[in-house]
């Protein structure tokens, strides 16, 4: 039997296939990815953790999700990477899969896919061989593309420094747009070639290092240039920026079910905290911007799985309204903790860390806003 | 099983039978009812076809595609959102024959004789008595309130105390009352707003036949939650286009005038127009939720006509939504704001959240975190049905009704 309905509106649900590969990524996160796991690994000098992203990349083989299956890929979409990244925003694990799977590997999709070149990152990025970065700082948003920091000679040859780029230590392929002779190009450059140099940074967000990128006269292999690089970019950033809305999601959701796990529990004055009504409306509010940002995530999510041409608006609605809600969800489960909120042995504060930082990656709100401005005829004054 | 192209003709076999620029407005209603076009979900022989709910968009569309009448869903929400569900689930075969029809058509209008002046967000408090007499029969005595639609109704669900000795939530009992009765009395009562939208209602041996009680003697509680839980997917649910409902007020108000906008005003209504763009999506997946179609199917959904606490989220987010577009509103029109366009009392047919002028939109908003459970009721659902939180401390739960400190 199939039923064929019309389909104006996006499927903002989940597929048996999506709850299945979600309980393949949490059972595997559960085991290897526990809060004390996470917490040890912090301060260990690993820019990630090796094993574990292994143990995505062959295991369970999400690393290469949005590869098409002839370039080594697993030819599924935006929707199914939504949902491994809603269980490392669950997790907090850290890995680098928004920043090699999704934005090394969709700046990739943008260049000419049957170039020798591209499809063979392509296909060392998707089976987790290599870690691809994409050389922008974290804080881009969509849009802004402008003239970038690096300048290409007619040779190839890149100068220049880009600051704050997430994952860049543990990076081996690094996708760098630069400003060639003939306007914007993006390269590709070996994290071990000549006249390469990164410095971290210390990051407010433990589990997503930074690192300042230094170029100098380094060998860029061209992979497009004009219009083509800019939109390579463009799709990356967007495609980023709509799909962190899950990871926030999935971030504010643990901070939500584990306020209500413990609130429930603790008890003061002779009675659980969490039965107290100041509490349970705050946590009833939590929930309903949970619930909200679930359907606003699916939406960019679903969006992003096609070539809508609303995704724009799709991505900027759910960044403008997921970033918020996380980090009010990690506020509110640091104060609904108490002093066990403040302690560093607890993990609320990698959450909260976290979701600050998202807030600014990939376009703050109030910059969503701006772009959903030009995008629904409301012109600023 | 029904789908989507066997409903496309059935909707042009209807129309194909019924023109409807020739045929009278209320045949072709009815007829649209006998084909099962009505609302698709409902079983066979009751205005449905046991199909998706998600596939009344397919005959909607095509109905609207060629200007035929609709039922005025405005008029007749309450029968539509409260009164059908519930007595689809728990009326007797005859009682849904009698009454599903008219209701969808519009003939019979229906309101909800639930709130009285002692028991608001309290209703299990109610005092309302129905006693039986000798015959079987219900006689009924009391006062309800902020009863919509009672002026033009034909019928109302009543929730009444069939038994004042035990605890409030066992000693209720659920009817179908004649608004005909000469026991009834409606009157207007006026509103913030300067209309009256709503009305009292004065029950004084109001007779009710055993044969429209809904639902068995005590059992009232259980069935007026399924109404109640309709009532804010209907408050809250109602589909919306993109841009729809109260936002678009705004967003067309800030287009057509340049000559007010500031800067502040502009990030109040970018945050304002996503919180719109978003309760509205979370909406469209709550039905999806209740509806499966095939590319989602999920096991476990809500039985037909019993939507989950959830939709106290969404009637919580509809809420907040319309205050703060209206209240934006009447600041954004600067002097235009500070003007009221008719406090004469009115007896409007429907509620119209987005009709009229600015002042009127945000002084009737107000009424949105109160109605169909407030706010603050609905919070403490959310926390305890959804979230599990401990419930709140009862010291009325045990106490027989007529015990209880009034």
């Amino acid at each position: 039997m199939t039923l064929t309905t019309p389909e104006p509106e996006p499927d903002l649900l989940y597929s048996a296939e999506e709850d299945a590969l979600r309980a393949a990524v949490r059972a595997l996160l559960a085991d290897r990815c526990d809060p004390a796991t996470v917490l040890a690994g912090l301060e260990s000098g690993r820019p990630h953790d090796p094993g574990l992203w292994r143990a995505l990349a062959t295991e369970i083989g999400v690393t290469g999700l949005l590869v098409p299956e002839g370039l080594g890929g697993a030819g599924a979409t935006a929707r199914e990477a939504a949902v491994v990244l809603e269980e490392l925003g669950r997790a907090m694990a850290p890995v680098p899969y928004l920043t090699s799977a999704i934005l090394a590997v969709t700046a990739l999709l943008g260049c000419e896919t049957d170039r020798a070149e591209v499809a063979d990152s392509l296909a060392a990025l998707a089976e987790g061989r290599t870690l691809g970065a994409l050389a922008v700082p974290l804080t881009t948003a969509p849009g802004d593309t402008g003239p970038a920091p690096v300048r290409a000679d007619a040779a190839g040859r890149l100068t220049g420094r880009v600051t704050s780029v997430a994952d860049v230590a543990g990076a081996g392929l690094l996708l760098v747009p630069a400003e060639g002779p003939g306007g914007p190009e993006l390269h590709a450059v070996d994290a071990t070639a000549d006249g390469v140099r990164t410095e971290p940074v210390t990051p407010l967000d433990l589990t997503r290092p930074l690192g300042h990128l230094t170029l100098d006269a380094a060998a860029g292999r061209p992979l497009a240039r004009g219009d083509r690089a800019r939109a390579a970019l463009d799709r990356a950033l967007l495609t980023g920026a709509g799909l962190l809305a899950s990871e926030q999601l999935g971030l504010a959701d643990w901070c939500l079910t584990e306020t209500v796990r413990y609130t429930g529990e603790r008890t003061q004055f002779g009675r659980p905290v969490g039965s107290f009504q100041a509490l349970k409306h705050r946590m009833a509010a939590l929930w309903l911007d949970v619930a909200s940002a679930r359907a606003a995530a699916r939406n960019s999510a679903d969006a992003l799985s096609g070539n809508d041409p609303e995704a724009p608006l799709a991505v900027a609605v759910a960044q403008s309204f997921c970033a918020p809600v996380a980090v009010r969800a990690a506020e509110e489960c640091i104060q609904l903790h108490g002093g066990l909120g403040m302690t560093w042995e607890h993990p609320a504060h990698l959450y909260l860390k976290r979701a600050k930082a998202d807030e600014l990656a990939l376009g703050t709100p109030g910059r969503h806003r701006e772009t959903l401005a030009g995008l629904v005829d409301l012109a600023a004054p | 099983m029904t789908d989507a192209a066997d409903l496309r003709r059935r909707t042009a076999d209807l129309l194909a039978a019924h023109t409807p620029g020739t045929t009278d407005r209320l045949d072709f209603l009815r007829a649209r009812f006998d084909a099962g076009l009505a609302w698709v979900h409902f079983p066979q022989g009751l205005g449905g076809l046991d199909a998706p709910r998600a596939l009344q968009a397919v005959v909607d569309a095509e109905l609207a595609a060629v200007d035929a009448p609709d039922n005025d869903p405005g008029r007749i929400g309450i029968g539509l959102g409260m009164a059908a569900p519930t007595i689809l689930r728990y009326g007797t075969e005859e009682q849904k024959r009698r009454f599903l029809r008219p209701l969808w058509t519009g003939e019979e209008v229906w309101c909800q004789l639930f709130s009285e002046p002692g028991a608001g967000s309290d209703l299990a408090a109610l005092a309302t008595r129905a006693v039986r007499d000798a015959d079987g029969n219900w006689l009924v005595d009391g006062q309800k309130v902020w009863t919509s639609s009672a002026h033009l109704a034909r019928w109302a669900i009543l929730v009444a105390r069939t038994d004042p000795a035990v605890p409030k939530h066992r000693g209720l009992t659920y009817f179908v009352c004649d608004m005909t009765d000469p026991g009834v009395e409606v009157r207007p009562l006026r509103q913030i707003t300067g209309e009256a939208e709503f009305n009292e209602v004065f029950l004084t041996g109001v007779r009710i036949p055993d044969a429209h009680r809904l639902g068995a003697v005590g059992d009232g509680w259980q069935v007026a939650r399924t109404t109640l839980m309709n009532e804010r997917v209907a408050i809250g649910g109602a589909r919306t286009p993109r841009e729809g409902g109260m936002i678009q007020v705004a967003s067309t108000a800030w287009r057509d005038h340049p000559e007010l906008r500031t800067h502040d005003l502009h990030q109040r209504l970018l945050k304002l127009w996503v919180d719109a763009e978003v309760a509205r999506l979370t909406g469209e997946r709550l039905r999806q939720q209740l509806s499966p179609t095939l590319n989602s199917v999920r096991a476990g959904g809500t039985p037909l006509g019993q939507p989950g606490p959830e939709g106290s989220g969404m009637k919580l987010a509809f809420a907040r939504l319309a205050q703060q577009i209206s209240g934006w509103e009447v600041e954004f029109r600067g002097e235009a704001g500070l003007t009221y366009d008719d406090w004469t009392l009115r007896r409007p047919e429907g509620v119209d959240f987005t009709g009229r002028e600015a002042g009127y939109r945000y002084l009737r908003a107000k009424g949105n975190s109160i109605e169909g459970g407030t706010s603050e009721v609905l919070l403490n659902i959310v926390a305890e049905r959804v979230l599990g939180l401990p419930p709140e401390p009862r010291t009325d739960k045990d106490i027989a009704w007529k015990d209880l400190p009034r």
